[in-house]
C-alpha cells in the first residue's frame, strides 16, 4: 500500500516553510530575544575544558574576525554536496562549519551516503556552475526511455531524428522494464543507477551522451481523453485531445514545464525533456545522540548537517520534515536539559585563551590562502576536485577507484595550498577569500567520504559498490558485517579513524527492498 | 558569441563607482551569472580585481542575485530572476550594460552587490504573525477557501530581491511591502494583527527611505515572481482603514 505523505507546495514548498520560518524569526527579533548577525562566517570552533564554548566568525563584509561566546553551540549549517562542485544545492552551501567540529575532535558519521536526484536538467558545458532539479512530481506523469539502437541515439544526437518521432517499439522504457511493480517512481538510487547503467551502455541522449529522457507524450494523451469524456465531447479530434491534456499538464507542473524551457530553451509539451542525475542531498554529517547533541558536549547539529534520521538514503520531503522536528521538537528540550547542568557557570568570557589561541589559528589560515599567489583559480580547483568525487565517489564505486581518488584528493590538496590565486585582501569584502576557505575544507572532506566507501564493502542506499551487487544489478548489502553508522574520527595527515555505533532493529526486522 | 560588457565597479559604498568595459566570449547556453563566472576567472587569472556579485540558489528561489540588465531589473524576459536569465537572449557582438540596483535605501557594499537588509527591517516591523512556531495550532485544521488560498499564495511567492524598488523611479519598496501584507492579510492566522501590521510595516518602510508610490506599475512590469499591483491597491486600503481606526 501506499500512502500520501508530503504537502506539494507550487513547487516551492521549502521556500515557503522558509519564509514562515523567516517571520516567526524576524518577530524574535523585534522582540530582543534573537540578535541576527548576517553575512557571518562561522570559521572555527572554540573550546574550553573540552566544551564546546564559542566561535571564531568572519564578518564578510569587513572581512574582520569576531568572538562569539556562549554555554553552547547550536550548528545548522546544512549539507555539503557541493563537495562535488556540480550539485543541486544553492551555491553557497559549504562544509565550512561542521568540517571546523570535525577538526576538533567531533565525529563524522557516514559521509559516504550521498542522494543522487534522478531528475535534474543534464549539464549543458564546462562553464556549468550548479544544476537544476526538476521536481521528483514530474515522474508521477513522466515516462523514462532511451532508444534501443545505437543507431537511433545517433541520429537524435545529431538532431537528424526528433525523439517524438522514434516508433514506440524502438523505445526503451528501461524502468519500466527492470521494475514493474514501481516503474518510474522507484527510489531515487535506483533510478539514479539505472540512468547511469544505459547511459554507460552508451544511449545516452544528447551530445555528451549523459541524458535520457522523461516523456509526457502518453500522459498529454491520457488526460486529454479523460479530459474530452468529462466535458461530454465525443470523437474528440486528437490535436483537440492534445490540447486538454496539455491544459491538465500544465496545471498540474506549468511552472516546472515553464523553468525548463527558461534554462534549454526547448518545449517539453512538444519534445521530451532530457534529465540526467546530479548530487542532491547529504545523508551523512555530524555524528549525534537522541538529542542531537555530538561527541564533543556543548556543541548540538540540527537539519542536513547532523547524519541523525535517513541512514543510507532520504526519502523525499524528509529533509524538510527534519529540519522542523529538530529545530522546534528536538533541540528546544535537549538543549535546556544541557544548559541545567551548566547553570552555575558564570557567562563565557572571549578573553579567554582559547579564543585568543583559535583566533590567531583562523588568522593564520586566511593569509596563507592570500599569499600563496599561485597560478589556479579556487574555481578551478573546486571543479577538478567535483570530478574526482563525481567519477569515483559518486553513483557507482569501486575499491580501485575509490583508492586513486584518495590519492588524487590528497595530490590535489597539497597543489592547492601551493599554486592558488586569492585576489584581494582580508579585512575587506572578499568573495573569493570565502570560497577559498571552504574549498580548503571540502578536500578533506572529500577525503573522509572516499575513506568511509572504500571501508563499507556491501551496496547500501546512496553507496553502491559495483563489487557488491546482485545478478541483476541491485545492490547487496552485507548486514552481518556492516549494520552499523560509521563515525570517523579526522587525523591530520594520517587516515581517519573508525568508531562503529550498532544498529539494533527493535520494532521492525531488516529487510532488502525490491521495487520488481 | 563575442560581447562587450559594461559593468559598474565600486571599491566599497564610500567610494564612487563608474562603468568599465570588458571583452568576453559566451556560449549561448550559459546562463547570464555563468557568463560571469568566465569573466571573473579571466580578471584573477590577469591579477585583477573579479567583478562582485550576489548569488545563490542559482534558481529564482533567494532573490539573491538582482542586478539591473540594460536599464531593466533583471534583465528584459518577464517572470525572470537573473540567475535564470541565459545568454541565447543576446546577440552575437552585444554591449551589456550592468549595474547594481539603484535606491538610497539599498547601499552598494561593492560593485553589484547591495545591502537589503532594510527589508529585513521592514518584516522585523510586523511583517509575520504573533504566534510562538510550535506550538500553532496545525495550519490544515483551518479550512481556507481555494482562491482566497491562492491569493495568498501568489503574494507570497515574493523573493525579496528587491527589483521592484529598482524599477521604480521614486524607488518605493510599495510591491515589496504589500506582497508581505496581503499574504498574511489573505490567511486567517494572518487577519488578527492586520491592523497593527499594515501601520509598522508602512512607518518602517518610510523610516528606511524609500519613496513614494505615484503608481508607475514599473514594478509590477520588472518583478520576477510577477506580484501584481493589486496588492498595493489592498494594502493601500488596508492603511486607510487601520489609520481611521487607529487609537495609538
Ligand atoms: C533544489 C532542492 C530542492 C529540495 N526539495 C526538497 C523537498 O521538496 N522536500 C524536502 O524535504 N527537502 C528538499 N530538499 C532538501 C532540503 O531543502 C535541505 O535538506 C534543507 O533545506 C536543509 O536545511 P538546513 O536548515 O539543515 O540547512 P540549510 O537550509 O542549508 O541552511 C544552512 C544555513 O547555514 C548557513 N551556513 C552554512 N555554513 C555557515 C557558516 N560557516 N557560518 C554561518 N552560517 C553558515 C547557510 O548560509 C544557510 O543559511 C531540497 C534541496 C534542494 C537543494
Ligand atoms: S515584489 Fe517582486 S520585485 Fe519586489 S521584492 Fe518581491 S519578488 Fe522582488
Ligand atoms: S541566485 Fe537565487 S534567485 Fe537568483
Amino acid at each position: 500500500m501506499q500512502v500520501s505523505r508530503t504537502f506539494y507546495a507550487r513547487g516551492q514548498t521549502g521556500q515557503q516553510l522558509l519564509i514562515g520560518a523567516y517571520q516567526a524569526l524576524s518577530r524574535q527579533i523585534a522582540l530582543g530575544s534573537v540578535v541576527m548577525y548576517n553575512r557571518h562566517e562561522m570559521l572555527d570552533l572554540v573550546m574550553i575544558d573540552g566544551k564546546a564554548r564559542g566561535i571564531i566568525v568572519r564578518n564578510l563584509l569587513t572581512g574582520k574576525l569576531e568572538r562569539f561566546a556562549a554555554h553552547c553551540v547550536i550548528l545548522a549549517t546544512g549539507g555539503y554536496g557541493n563537495v562535488f562542485y556540480l550539485s543541486t544545492n544553492a551555491m553557497g552551501c559549504n562544509v565550512t562549519a561542521a568540517w571546523r567540529a570535525v577538526k576538533r575532535g567531533a565525529l563524522m558519521a557516514n559521509p559516504c551516503y550521498t542522494q543522487i536526484h534522478p531528475t535534474c536538467i543534464p549539464v549543458s558545458g564546462e562553464y556549468q556552475s550548479k544544476l537544476t532539479l526538476m521536481s521528483e512530481s514530474l515522474r508521477n506523469d513522466g515516462r523514462v526511455w532511451v532508444p534501443k539502437d545505437k543507431k537511433d541515439v545517433e541520429a537524435i544526437r545529431s538532431g537528424n531524428l526528433a525523439a517524438q518521432d522514434l516508433p514506440e517499439d524502438r523505445r526503451d522504457y528501461y524502468l519500466e522494464r527492470r521494475y514493474p511493480a514501481f516503474g518510474n517512481l522507484v527510489p531515487r538510487d535506483v533510478a539514479s543507477r539505472a540512468a547511469k547503467v544505459v547511459c554507460d551502455d552508451g544511449l545516452g541522449v544528447n551530445k555528451s551522451g549523459l541524458a535520457v529522457f522523461l516523456d509526457f507524450a502518453e500522459a498529454i494523451q491520457r488526460y486529454g481523453k479523460s479530459e474530452a469524456h468529462a466535458k461530454g465531447i465525443e470523437n474528440a479530434n486528437p490535436a483537440a485531445i492534445i490540447k486538454l491534456g496539455e491544459k491538465v499538464i500544465e496545471t498540474k507542473y506549468g511552472n516546472l514545464f515553464e523553468m525548463y524551457e527558461k534554462i534549454t530553451g526547448e518545449n517539453p509539451y512538444k519534445t521530451p525533456m532530457m534529465i540526467y542525475p546530479a548530487v542532491h542531498y547529504t545523508m551523512g554529517g555530524l555524528w549525534v545522540d537522541y538529542n542531537l547533541e555530538t561527541n564533543i558536549p556543548g556543541l548540538f547539529a540540527l537539519g542536513e548537517c547532523n547524519f541523525s534520521d535517513h541512514g543510507a538514503n532520504r526519502l523525499g520531503a524528509s529533509a524538510l520534515m527534519q529540519g522542523l522536528a529538530d529545530g522546534y521538537f528536538v533541540i528546544p528540550y535537549t538543549v535546556g536539559t544541557y544548559l541545567a547542568a551548566d547553570i552555575r557557570t558564570p557567562s563565557i568570557s572571549t578573553n579567554h585563551d582559547a579564543f585568543a589561541k583559535v583566533e590567531q589559528e583562523v588568522n593564520d589560515r586566511l593569509n596563507k590562502l592570500l599569499s600563496v599567489k599561485g597560478s589556479q583559480t579556487v574555481e578551478q580547483f573546486h571543479r577538478r576536485l567535483g570530478m574526482i568525487m563525481w567519477d569515483h565517489c559518486g553513483m557507482s564505486r569501486t575499491a580501485e577507484g575509490l583508492s586513486k581518488a584518495k590519492t588524487m584528493i590528497q595530490e590535489l590538496r597539497s597543489e592547492y595550498w601551493n599554486d592558488v590565486i586569492v585576489p584581494g585582501e582580508q579585512n575587506e569584502f572578499n568573495p573569493e577569500l570565502e570560497k577559498a576557505m571552504r574549498v580548503a575544507d571540502f578536500m578533506e572532506m572529500g577525503e573522509m567520504m572516499v575513506e568511509d566507501a572504500l571501508h563499507r564493502n556491501e551496496s547500501c542506499g546512496g553507496h553502491f559498490r559495483e563489487e557488491y551487487q546482485t545478478p541483476e544489478g541491485e545492490a547487496l548489502r552485507n548486514d552481518a558485517d556492516f549494520t552499523y553508522v560509521a563515525a570517523w574520527e579526522w587525523r591530520d595527515d594520517q587516515d581517519s579513524v573508525l568508531h562503529q555505533e550498532p544498529l539494533k532493529f527493535e520494532k521492525v526486522e531488516l529487510k532488502t527492498r525490491s521495487y520488481k | 558569441m563575442k560581447l562587450t560588457l559594461k559593468i559598474w565597479r565600486q571599491k566599497n559604498t564610500n567610494s564612487h563607482g563608474k562603468f568599465e568595459n570588458y571583452q568576453i566570449t559566451a556560449d549561448t547556453h550559459m546562463s547570464f551569472l555563468e557568463m560571469l563566472d568566465v569573466l571573473n576567472q579571466d580578471l584573477i587569472e590577469q591579477g585583477k580585481d573579479p567583478v562582485a556579485f550576489e548569488h545563490d540558489c542559482r534558481e529564482g528561489i533567494c532573490g539573491a542575485c538582482g542586478v539591473v540588465i540594460d536599464g531593466r531589473p533583471h534583465g528584459v524576459l518577464k517572470g525572470t530572476t537573473t540567475c535564470q536569465l541565459h545568454m541565447r537572449f543576446f546577440k552575437d557582438g552585444d554591449t551589456i550594460t550592468i549595474e547594481p540596483w539603484r535606491a538610497s535605501a539599498f547601499p552598494v557594499i561593492k560593485d553589484l552587490v547591495v545591502d537589503r537588509s532594510a527589508f529585513d527591517r521592514i518584516i522585523q516591523a510586523g511583517g509575520y504573525v504573533s504566534v510562538n512556531t510550535g506550538q500553532a495550532q496545525d495550519g490544515n485544521a483551518i479550512p481556507i477557501e481555494r482562491d482566497t488560498a491562492a491569493k495568498a499564495f501568489d503574494a507570497a511567492a515574493c523573493i525579496g530581491c528587491g527589483a521592484c524598488v529598482a524599477a521604480c523611479p521614486n524607488a518605493s519598496a510599495m510591491l515589496f511591502v504589500s506582497a508581505k501584507v496581503s499574504h498574511l492579510f489573505h490567511l486567517p492566522q494572518g487577519k488578527v494583527e492586520d491592523e497593527s501590521r499594515v501601520m509598522s510595516m508602512v512607518t518602517q518602510m518610510d523610516k528606511e527611505g524609500f519613496g513614494n508610490c505615484s503608481n508607475v506599475y514599473a514594478c509590477e512590469a520588472e518583478c520576477p515572481k510577477e506580484i501584481s499591483v493589486e496588492n498595493i491597491a489592498l494594502m493601500n486600503r488596508r492603511f486607510i482603514k487601520s489609520s481611521l481606526t487607529s487609537n495609538k
